[in-house]
Formats: structure tokens, sequence, C-alpha cells
């Protein structure tokens, strides 16, 4: 016999018996059912996982309650405005059952004005504390809704109004606004700032994280929600939190325990100042450290494990831990690479490849080991078998959740498969035999979203690094063409590591080097240096140094005309010194073979010269001026070339300046140009000879023969 | 540690065969250290792990719960494989190729770099979810009602009878044993348990008559028994010599202890009786343990009389642990005796302690304190000198007549039944005691131990039941025996996950 919804509640009313009795069992998944049918998901779990006893009846009674009155929404907010408070108060308590999970009572009352009332009679002095604190709860119920519903409780300025709750001495009505602000503050369309507007309140609520375990879970959960970027950090840290919430971390609560360890999951992120201070800090006689260390073992719950891996793995990467330390080493790093395999969730494999990839990026002896735990490099190439073909079969829902994820996983790998193939080259070899992985490289430097082709241009520029790997798998699966391709048009972040795996693929072996300057790469590079961008102006004009490297005349004139002379004492001026020594490197490499020497001094000359002048005059790091007496030295080896120096006095007497410098490189360089200029089997030696004997260099050379350097000597 | 290891295979083998390398004979799982490859049951290697050579420290863990197998390098697991359950046992095998080569071998005397512990932990923790995750099936209202059957017919068994009324009537269930039948089991019970084992035989003989006449192996016992508590001065047939108080005969002896307190110690006692239990020793003495652990809640709850406490209610509801616990809980806010019957308690306590393993010495110390100054003083009061028969004299020429025609009953069972070597094995325990100046202190001193009650006290019980036509084991115990008969089962055909699954565990 088919029980409806209506008929088990007229039962239940009006024999009132106990719900273990067998005719509700019977009518559960009848009435399961037809729950799930008016979408009230949540519920239907509470209701099943209280399963007995007098809870699950309260339970049970609302669930029935709430379906039964959806058509008087009308009658609930009108009891609000009732005169008596008593009739008030029921009318809140008989609201709050109603809206327990159903989102259709929810919106009803929204539109029908219930939240600004109850906002008055939640901020009303006279009314009850009672009152107040059911006003507070069924907000918070309204809150659970969907995000149309936070939305409008944020139109209605709830949250000045519910901080302005917290400072009533009675707990229970505390306990009731924070619950409420955390539903608020945890929902996507709430803006963090939002906290920060009135510094008090960050100073109250950690007063309040004394008064009790629901006040204690409620604002961590705020803390770690609100907690987006440094500034955000040094607030909630100046105001105390690490100590204040510290000794949460050994709460007897699993909930208040979890939402500490959170809190300082997001504090310690990228937080050198916050890390250094929690690896000091000891709660119970216990370090911190080996606190996250208990909360790392494996019988613990997943979340658990993981964030006090990242707590972990901030303090590693901030200097606070040693990356040797067996906290790491056996800890730390083994929990992470479990968090990658298949037994997890979708969402914590993610998050566990991206926390590894952070704890391993600058350590070799990490990624070592890293490589070799648990098969981690086949492991990770599971990571882009989603949605998988049996997903799609199976079930809609697991498609739509695979799909939702397969973004997300496939940069995770990415990132991870970069952090792996840093430094070492055996691991970037294994990454590159691993199933069709150029490919999925190549693959995802076309893929639409954003991080996922960052990730991957990560991936690539790590392997990059291995010669090896640029002669071989890079030329087979022409990675040089999708490359080029993210480089047009692409945001800066994917610019920065695109420009310089270029620098990789731009070589002299490599073999990509041609078929990328056939593909307009100059002009390219050209216009990086150009780019405001500090990273990319150094890229571009590494990139185009590496080009330039014994270059044949063609490719060095068209980056000449494509960078223009203009552009060139532009980047000479630049305040960076890497754009400054990455641009004399180009013109060094310009400046090499005799005809290359001549053709671009005849052209140039002049520009170079005083280029040259200006910086041996300027304020300039030893490593700079070298370079650049360097490029002289070059210069001088040209044929015509050499006159533009000998005909300047002004050059001759700094070279001979620095030959007697106490710096033995630039003495070197400066040789060098002496060397170049009085070579013996050139026309005109003769003449250069005597013109640098009248300058006086012969007695300098006299001295140098005898110091003590064997260089010098030599020459 | 430091293990030194050179191009070595590190394997697990089934037959050992010193011709062949590991790695190669059939069934056998190796990892070579040369070219990190592995093997499974051929010559022919998988790529498996990185290399390893002179002082790496490699490890290998097999997991008999889900057959895997992997091995570790410097204490980082290198990522598992799958090996082929197999009849025999895997053994632990390390092949070197150059002569000189030294290993260091470890299992377990010194930590292993691997932490192993936690791996363990987490696989407890696989077990036990496993467990509590069990479906028990969509009748849900029948899992409960089987629940509350056996905490009710546990106290039932035992003579609760205040607690299993109150119980029946907050479960809205029936009892099948009527009232009064349970009633009078419980006195014969409190009688034994009291050392009063003359008047139980007579009241037993009284009550359900022929009883005794169809179990004489029983009677013998309890017989045996009687002298045994004659010479300890507690059989009433010696008491009432002595110069003791009615009043506070009266109080002496309680209600039956809470729960049977069987000692693995007296195993032998239940092998004698007429009916073995069903349940092992272990579970037994689990029980036993169990019971010392709630003493403190017992103590706390003996105020609050009222015989319905909703927390116990709640209890009951859960599990089979906890159906138990609420079963001591209001046993103690319904017995109308509360008082004396904490004395039993606290006077039975300390035995348990002297007498048996290490599992009830863990629970707590500051309770035995307390309870060892109750256990003196108790002491002090019932045998002040520790006399023989309470250093009565007419008691004592009763005991020998007694003794006397307990040989007599002896020999004429064994005339009837055949020899008996049991019997004789008790009869010779007993009479014993009488060598000695001081029985108490005596090699065979510990039958005068009141802990040793129990066991007739069961047996007793049990035949009683028994000729009532109703189960002579609680279902309570007998699932529990199954219990742990299934762990043994499953401990002896290699299923690994017995070993995170005691009973014990979930007995606390």
């Amino acid at each position: 016999m088919k029980h409806t919804l209506a008929s088990v509640v007229r039962t239940w009313r009006e024999n009132s018996i106990p719900l273990s009795h067998p005719c509700i069992l019977e009518c559960l998944p009848s009435l399961t059912l037809d729950l799930l049918k008016r979408n009230n998901k949540s519920v239907v779990h509470k209701c099943v996982a209280y399963k007995h006893g007098p809870v699950a009846e309260k339970r049970i009674c609302f669930v029935l309650d709430s379906t039964e009155v959806t058509a008087s929404s009308r009658h609930y907010v009108d009891r609000l405005f009732d005169l008596d408070p008593q009739k008030v108060l029921q009318g809140v308590i008989d609201m709050k059952n109603a809206v327990i999970g159903n989102n259709k009572q929810k919106a009803n009352l929204i539109v029908l004005g219930a939240v600004p009332r109850l906002l008055y009679l939640l901020q009303q002095e006279s009314s009850s504390t009672e009152l107040r604190t059911e006003c507070a709860v069924v907000l918070g119920s309204l809150a659970m809704g969907t995000e149309n519903n936070v939305k409008s409780l944020l139109d209605c300025h709830i949250i000045p109004a519910l901080l302005q709750g917290l400072l009533s001495p009675d707990l229970k009505f505390i306990e009731a606004c924070l619950r409420c602000l955390r539903t608020i503050f945890i929902s996507p369309v709430t803006p963090e700032d939002l906290l920060y507007t009135d510094s008090s309140v960050i100073s109250h609520l950690m007063g309040l994280l004394s008064r009790s375990r629901y006040t204690q879970e409620y604002i961590c959960q705020i803390f770690s929600h609100c907690c987006k970027g440094p500034d955000h950090q040094t607030i909630l840290f100046n105001y105390g939190a690490v100590q204040n919430i510290a000794h949460l971390l050994v709460s007897t609560s699993n909930k208040v325990r979890m939402q500490a360890l959170k809190c300082f999951s997001v504090l310690a992120f990228e937080n050198p100042q916050v890390s250094m201070t929690l690896v000091n800090v000891s709660v119970d006689g216990e370090l911190l450290p080996q606190i996250f260390v208990k909360m790392l073992q494996r019988d613990k719950p997943i979340e658990m494990q993981l964030t006090s891996a990242k707590c972990l793995t901030s303090m590693c990467r901030a200097g606070a831990i040693r990356t040797d330390d067996p906290c790491i080493v056996l800890k730390t790093l083994p929990c992470l690479v479990r968090m990658c395999s298949k037994d997890r969730l979708l969402e914590e494999r993610v998050e566990g490849a991206e926390t590894l990839a952070y704890l391993i990026e600058t350590d070799v002896e990490l990624q070592r080991m890293a490589s070799i735990t648990d098969h981690l490099i086949v492991m990770l190439a599971d990571y882009f078998k989603y949605p998988s073909s049996v997903s799609a079969i199976a079930d809609i829902k697991r498609l739509d959740h695979d799909l939702k994820h397969a973004h997300e996983l496939r940069q995770a790998a990415f990132k991870l498969y970069a952090s792996l193939g840093a430094n070492d080259e055996d691991i970037r070899k294994k990454i590159i035999e691993t199933e069709n992985m150029m490919d999925r490289i190549v693959n995802g430097l076309s893929e639409s979203s954003i991080k996922v082709r960052l990730a991957a241009v990560r991936c690539l520029h790590s392997l990059s690094r291995s010669v090896q790997q640029l002669r071989t798998s890079f030329q087979d699966h022409a990675v040089w063409k999708p490359l080029m391709k993210v480089l047009q048009n692409a945001p800066n972040e994917i610019l920065v590591v695109a420009s310089s795996t270029l620098c990789n693929l731009l070589l002299e072996f490599s073999p990509s080097k041609e078929p990328i300057l056939e593909s307009g790469a100059i002009e390219l590079l050209c216009s990086l240096t150009q780019s405001e961008n500090l990273a990319l102006r150094v890229n571009g004009i590494w990139a185009l140094m590496n080009m330039a490297f014994q270059a044949e005349q063609k490719i060095k004139s068209d980056i000449l005309r494509g960078l223009s002379t203009e552009q060139l004492f532009q980047l000479l001026s630049d305040s960076d010194v890497n754009v400054l020594m990455k641009t004399l490197g180009l013109l060094r490499n310009l400046l090499s073979t005799r005809p290359h020497i001549d053709h671009i001094m005849s052209t140039h000359g002049k520009q170079i010269m005083q280029a040259v002048t200006l910086i041996l005059e300027g304020e300039h790091n030893i490593e700079v001026k070298e370079q650049t007496l360097c490029i002289l030295a070059n210069i001088a080896d040209g044929t015509t070339a050499k006159e533009l120096i000998m005909t300047n006095d002004d050059i001759l007497q700094k070279i001979k300046y620095y030959m007697s410098h106490s710096n033995a490189k630039l003495q070197l360089a400066a040789m060098f140009c002496i060397s170049n200029l009085i070579w013996n089997e050139e026309e005109g030696s003769q003449e250069r000879q005597d013109k640098l004997r009248d300058m006086g260099i012969v007695d300098i050379l006299h001295k140098l023969s005898q110091s003590s350097d064997p260089n010098l000597c030599d020459k | 540690i430091t293990g030194i290891y050179r191009k070595e295979q590190v394997g697990r083998v089934q037959s050992l065969s010193p011709a062949v390398t590991p790695r190669w004979d059939k069934h056998s799982y190796g990892y070579h250290g040369d070219d990190g490859h592995s093997f499974c049951s051929s010559g022919t290697g998988q790529p498996y792990g990185p290399t390893f050579t002179t002082g790496d420290v490699i490890g290998c863990c097999v997991n008999l719960i889900n057959n895997t197998c992997f091995y570790t390098k410097n204490g980082h697991s290198l990522g598992k494989f799958v090996f082929l359950p197999s009849q025999s046992n895997l053994y632990p095998t390390v092949g070197l190729q150059t002569p000189g080569e030294i290993v260091d071998a470890n299992f377990g005397q010194q930590p292993f770099v691997f932490d192993i512990e936690d791996y363990m932990r987490e696989w407890r923790a696989k077990i036990q979810s496993t467990i509590k995750r069990f479906p028990i099936g969509d009748r849900l209202g029948e899992w409960q009602a089987m629940l509350q059957n056996m905490v009710s017919s546990y106290l039932v068994h035992h003579g609760y009878c205040s607690t299993a009324t109150a119980f029946a009537r907050v479960t809205d269930t029936t009892i099948q044993e009527e009232q009064t039948s349970i009633k009078n089991r419980q006195r014969i019970q409190k009688l034994v348990l009291a050392g009063r084992v003359g008047e139980a035989i007579e009241a037993t003989q009284q009550l359900y008559p022929g009883l005794l006449e169809h179990n004489p192996n029983l009677l013998f016992m309890l017989k045996c028994r009687q002298f045994v508590e004659m010479v300890n001065g507690t059989d009433s047939e010696v008491r009432c010599f002595s110069a003791r108080s009615p009043r506070s005969q009266d109080s002496y002896p309680g209600s039956p202890s809470l729960s049977p307190r069987h000692g693995s110690s007296n195993s032998h006692v239940h092998s004698t009786g007429a009916d073995s239990p069903t349940c092992s020793n272990g579970v037994m003495s689990t029980k036993s343990k169990q019971s010392h652990s709630k003493y403190p809640t017992l103590t706390s709850s003996s105020s609050s009389s009222s015989s319905s406490s909703p927390s116990s209610v709640n209890y009951s509801e859960s599990n089979s642990t906890d159906s138990t616990k609420s079963q001591q809980h209001s046993s103690t806010s319904n017995q109308e005796t509360s008082d004396s019957e904490m004395e039993m308690e606290a006077e039975h306590y300390p035995n348990g302690v002297l007498e048996n393993s290490s599992t009830r010495i863990m629970n707590g110390t500051y309770k035995h304190e307390e309870i060892l100054q109750t256990d003196e003083s108790s002491m002090e009061d019932s045998c002040p000198q520790r006399q023989l028969c309470g250093g009565n004299h007419a008691a004592t020429e009763r005991m020998i007549q007694f003794g006397r025609e307990l040989q007599i009953l002896s020999e004429q069972l064994c005339r009837e039944y055949g020899k008996n070597t049991m019997h004789k094995k008790m009869l010779q325990d007993a009479f014993s005691l009488l060598a000695y100046s001081d029985p108490w202190n005596c090699p065979v001193g510990q039958q005068l131990d009141p802990i040793q009650r129990e066991p007739v006290c069961a047996a007793l019980n049990s035949a009683i039941l028994e000729s009532q036509n109703l189960p002579k084991q609680p279902p309570l115990m007998l699932a529990l025996g199954q219990a742990s008969e299934c762990l043994r089962l499953m401990a002896r055909v290699g299923l690994g996950s017995c070993s995170f699954a005691r009973v014990d565990d979930y007995l606390h």
C-alpha cells in the first residue's frame, strides 16, 4: 500500500506514535522520495542521519511542517508585526521550523519582506534576548539557502546588525549571531573586506574566542574564509590571531580543531612573518610543528591531513623549517604524495598536487624524493584522464563532477611536473617518458582555460632546461608552434613564462631555433622589450641575445632593425641591471666575427661608442663594466671598426684606466682590447702600437707582466 | 639504523632454494638494486623504483588485507603492487652477489625508518570504519528490537530482575521467563556468590526438585565448593557456630555481583562443570574487565535511584557495548539493596586485580587504592584472623564430618558412573586445604578466593535455565563468542583484516 506524504503526516500527528513505529518506518522511503522531489536534500540527509531518538523526531517534525506550509508564507510575516511580544516570539519560532531546509519557503519569506523586520527585532534593545536569538537563528537559516538569499541579506545590511549583536552579554545570542555571520561570510558572494571595515570588530572577535566551543568554531571559520592576501594576514596577525587560535588546535572538539587548523593554513600561506612565528609557538609544552605532524597521521580525516600539510609546507617555504627536517621529508612530503593518489577525491588530489608543487619547487633533494615516492610521476598521468569514458556512460552526475574538476586536475598536474623537473635531468627524462606527456603539454598550451595554459607553459619551461630534451622530444613534437601561439596576445603572467621558455628554445644548439625565427619571433621579442613588465623586458632581450649568438649576418641585421637603435639605447639606460646586462650581451653577440663587426659599426658605430662611453663613466657594477669592455674588445677586433677606438682618445684613456684597475677581471678585459688593437698581423698595427706607447700603455704592460696573476702575464 | 646493502635483491619468496636468486622463483617477488626493477614470479623485471646501493635502507611491507606489497628506500614508500594471494607463506630473503657483502636485517627489533606505525593506523581506521558502516539492512526497527532483546535476555539470564523489568517497560518488550522464576534464580545465585553453598543446594532442591539428582556432576561440584566454603568459614553450616551477629551475616552476602567474573585462570573449572560454556575464556575475561572499568560510573549513579533514567534508555538503543553499560547503570539504581551490593562489588574487586592477568591492572590506579581500602575493612569484618572455619571448634568438627560425606558421595558416583578424574582432582584440591596451617597462603589456597564461586554459580544457573527449556547461555555472550571465534578463524585462513578488528576494541 502506498502512503502519501499527507497521510504519513496525519497518522503521525493524530496518533502521536513514536518514530520507531513500523508505520512511520514503512513510509520513510516514500517520504524521503517526496522530499527529494521538493529539493529538500539537506533535510533528508539530516533526517536519515539521525534515524532515531528524540532529535530525529524533532527533525522529522520540521520536515513535515515545512512541506505543509509553503502556501502560507504571508501568515508568518504578518505574525512578526503582532503587538504581543510573546506572539511575535512564537511566530519567529514557527518561522524557524518552517524554513529549515526549504529553499522555496526561504525565498518566499525574503520576497515578502521578512528580513528587515527580523533585523529590526534583532536590533531592538527592548526585544527579549530569546526573541533576538531566534531572529538570528532564522536569518542564519535564510543565509543557508541560495546565493540570492545571501545577496538579499547583504542588501539589508545584515552584517553591521549582526556585528552589533556580538556586543551583547548573552552567549546564546552571540553564538546565533556568529553562526549567521559564518554562513554569510563563507558564501562566495560576500566580499571579505566587509569584515575589515572596522578594526574593533577583529579585536572583539579575538576576545570572543574564549567564550565557547561554538564561538571558537564559527570565528575560526570566518577568519579562514575572509583571510585573502597579505593585507588580511597582517591584520589578523597583528591582532594576535596566532596566540589566540594556537590553543584551539588541541581542543576536544574536532570541528574546532579543524577550523583552527584551516586558519593557520591561510594565515601562513606565502607569509614568512606568520610562518616564522608559528614555528616557535607551543601549546601545552608542544611546538606547533609537532602538533601539525600529529594531525598528519594517516588515520586522521583527510581534510585534516591535507590542511596540516599545507601549514608545514608554508613554514618550510618560509625557511622556518629546514627542507631536510624529518617532519618535511618523512611526514609532509609522503602525506602530500598520498593526497595525489587515485583513492582521494578529485578536490583533494588537486590541492595535494598544488601544495606538493609548492613544497618542492626550489629544493632538488625534495624533488628527487617526491619523484621516487609511490610512483608519483605515473600517478600524475591519471590526472589527465578526466572525464573518463567510463564516467560518461556511468551517469550524468559523475560526468558533470569530472568535467568541473578536469581543468583543475590538469593544471595541478602540470604545476607538479614543473616543480619535479625544475632541476634534475633524470626526473625530466622520466616525466617526458610518461605516456603521451609531450602531447599533453602541447594540448595544454592551447586550452581555453588560462590556468591550464599557464601551468602547461610552466611545465614546458621546466622541461626546456634539459639540453637533451631540447634536441629530441621538443623537436619531435614541434613544441615551438603552440608556444609561439601562446605568446600572441596572452596575459602577462603567461607571457613571462612562455618567453623564458622561448629563451631556452632559442639557444644555439636547439633545433627549434630556425623555425621559431621564421615564424616572426624577432618582431615579437622586440615588442616584449618595450613592455612595462620588467620580467618581460628581461626575457625579451635575453631571447634576442640567445638568438644573436653565433647567428648569421641577416639575423643580426634583422634584430637591429627590429629593435631600432633608439630602443637599444633605451634598454642600455634601463634601471634594471638584468636588462642592461642582457642588452650588453646582445651587443656583444651581435659584434662577433670581423665582417659583422665592421658592418654594424659602419652603420651604428657612433651611437654604440657613445653608449659604451656612457656606461664606462656611469656608476655600474663590475660585471656590467666587464661586459662593456668585452664589447670594446670585440670592436677592436674589427678591421675598420678599430679606427673608431683609435680615433677616440677618451675611450683609449678609459681602457688605460681599467688596465690598472684593482679588479683582475676588468684588467683582463681591457687587456683584450689592447691586444686586439696592436695585433701584429694586421695592417697599420705599427701606427697603433706607436700611439699606444705614447700614451704610456707599455709601462703598464710591463708592470702587469710582473703581476702575480698568470692570466694577465700571458697577455 | 644503518643497513649496508650492495647490489643485492630484497625479495619475498615462497620456497627457499639457495641455488636460485630469490626473485626468479615462482610465487616470489623481488626488488633489484642494480636497475631498480621489480620481479614478480618471473625472471623478467619491470621498471619499479630507483636503484639502491651501499648505505641505503631498503624495506618491504606486505599487506595481507588487500594483498599488496611495497618496498621502501630510506623510509620512502616506492609504490605498491598487487601480489597473488597464495596458500603458503612468504619468507623474507636477501640475495647477495659479491663476496664480502654485509647486510643488516631489521625485523622490528629497532625502529623502522619507514613509519609503519602510521601505515597501520590508517588501516586500523579503515577496517573500523568498514565495520561501523556495515549495512544492517533497511528494517531498522528489527535491528533495534534485536538489540533490545539481547540486552533484555542478558539481564534475565543473570537474574537482574528489577533491571530487566524496568528495561522491558521502557523498551516495550516482553520477558519470556516468569518473574518468580527469575527471582528464584537470583536468590540461589546470591547464595552461591556469598559462599553459602549449602543453603543454595537446599534452595535448589526445594525450588527445582530433581534437578540436582539428574545432574550428579553439578551436585558434586557444588558440594566440593561447599566444603571449600566451610574451610573459608562462610558456609552457613559452619557459620552458625561462629560468634558473628546475625546483622553482619545479612549484610555480608549481597546480591550477585553485577556480571559474572569468570577469570581466565579458572578455565579448568569450566570444563569440569556439567555443561561447559560455549564461550571462550578470552571473552569471559574481557567481560569482567568491562565491568571493572565501569565501576566508577556505578558509584556516582547509585544515589539517583529512579528506575528508568532517560540516560540508560538512550544508551541501550545504540549498540551492544552501550547496552551493557546501561544495564549496569540501571541495575545499580534499581537494586533495593544497593548499599550492600556496592560492598560486595568492592569485596570482589581486588581479587580480580590480584589474581587476574594484566588486563585488569590497566584500569586506572586510583580506583585500586580506593577499593583496596574498602576491601581491607570488609575482610577484617568477615574473618578477623582468617582461621579455619572461622576458628570455631564445633564448626571444624562439622566440616570434617562433611568431608567424610563428600568422600562417600565421590565413591558412590564412581561406582555408578565410572571413574571421573575431574572429580578426583576437585576433591583432592579441596581436601589439600586442610594440610596447611594457613590455607589462604598455600599452593591450593586460591580455591578460597570468592571469585572461584562464579563458575560454580554460572554452572548452576545454566543448569536451572536448561531445565526450564531456556537457553543456558545468554545470546549476548553467544554473539561475543561467535565474534571472537570468527576472528580466530579469519586469522587461521590468513585474512589480514582480523588483526585490526578485535572484540576487545568494542568492549570498553
